[in-house]
């Protein structure tokens, strides 16, 4: 059976996104990207700094990726709307994660501008994929709003914490009939693994990769985490029991 | 006259054209964003943009992000 996550009408082949934050140096990047496998590839926009060189990210991410602008910076739904546009006008095509913060300690996601936001760019025919606190009332209006995926936080931004927010998530897995991507805390592959065994259809990683010893190595131990916990929930993991249930036969002991 | 300029203002000489602004800014005109008045500006018109007194700009690019 060929297994394959559908977003937006593409069939995306690695269900490990990448964030392309943090990087020490641009140049891991395109060697990330092929360590792990990963096809849906996020960026930001900023205004230009003219004292801080920066070369532009887009040429070190390989062209057969697809790019997932963030609407990072963006406080309400309007100013996420704005910088999509001007995203998707600058040839970066219809993919856009839909990131609307407010709060600066924990960067927690306004979810109620975030819908806003999501139904004003899904009509104009974006690939919404909105950043999201795991609410199920909220997930739902996503779905309405017309969300090609849904991506609720593990913990907070770069947190490397993992999947504090578990129990909401298995929720949204089990209710929302839409890829829920598991964006934001994940910090170890194990992490990821959890993720995927539990039902995810993907999840979004940059910290826990970028800022690892070895960003290539931590790459592709997430990407096999990735694979793994995904034929892991497709398998059907046994049940678990109170108490133990021997694994050899109790009978024909070998006795005097 | 003067623009604002990611926000700041800034005085420039009359008849100043979006291009030689980018290149006056020693800007990879590559890899320029650039929003004129809320609009995304494509590059084939920035010769053809005259600036004018009050115009609001924003020099963008894509940086890495998660």
């Amino acid at each position: 059976m060929r297994d394959v996550l559908m977003i937006g009408g593409k069939e995306v082949t690695s269900r490990l996104f990448l964030g392309t934050g943090k990087f020490s140096s641009h140049r891991l990047i395109p060697e990330v990207i092929r360590a792990c496998g990963s096809q849906v590839v996020t960026v930001a926009l900023r205004r230009i700094d003219p004292e801080y060189e920066e070369e532009n990210i887009v040429s070190y991410v390989p062209g057969e990726c697809i790019l997932m602008p963030n609407t990072s910076g963006a406080r309400n739904a309007e100013e996420a709307v704005r910088i999509a546009r001007v995203a998707r006008a600058a040839g970066c095509g219809n993919w856009v994660k839909i990131e609307v913060i407010a709060d600066n300690r924990y960067l927690l996601p306004d979810n109620y501008e975030t819908v806003r936001a999501t139904e004003i760019l899904a009509a104009e025919g974006f690939v919404v994929l909105p950043y999201m606190s795991p609410d199920l009332i909220t997930a739902k209006k996503l779905v309405e709003a017309g969300a090609a995926a849904v991506m609720p936080l593990g913990s907070p931004i770069g947190s490397n914490r993992g999947l504090r927010t578990r129990e909401l998530i298995r929720i949204l897995i089990e209710e929302i009939p839409l890829p829920i991507i598991v964006d934001a805390g994940i910090g170890r592959p194990s992490e990821a693994a959890e993720a995927m065994e539990m039902g995810a259809a993907a999840v979004l990683v940059n910290t826990a990769i970028a800022t690892a010893g070895d960003p290539v190595a931590m790459g592709r131990a997430f990407g096999l985490a990735v694979e793994a916990g995904r034929l892991a929930y497709l398998a059907g993991p046994g049940k678990t029991h109170e108490y133990a249930r021997a694994s050899s036969p109790l009978t024909g002991f070998l006795r005097d | 006259m003067r623009i604002t300029l990611n926000g700041r203002e800034e005085i420039l000489k009359d008849g100043t054209t979006l291009t030689e602004l980018v290149s006056l800014k020693q800007l990879n005109i590559g890899e320029v964003i650039v929003v004129y008045n809320h609009q995304l500006a494509k590059k084939e018109s920035w010769p053809n943009i005259v600036l004018k007194e009050n115009d609001g700009l924003e020099f963008l690019r894509f940086v890495g992000g998660g």
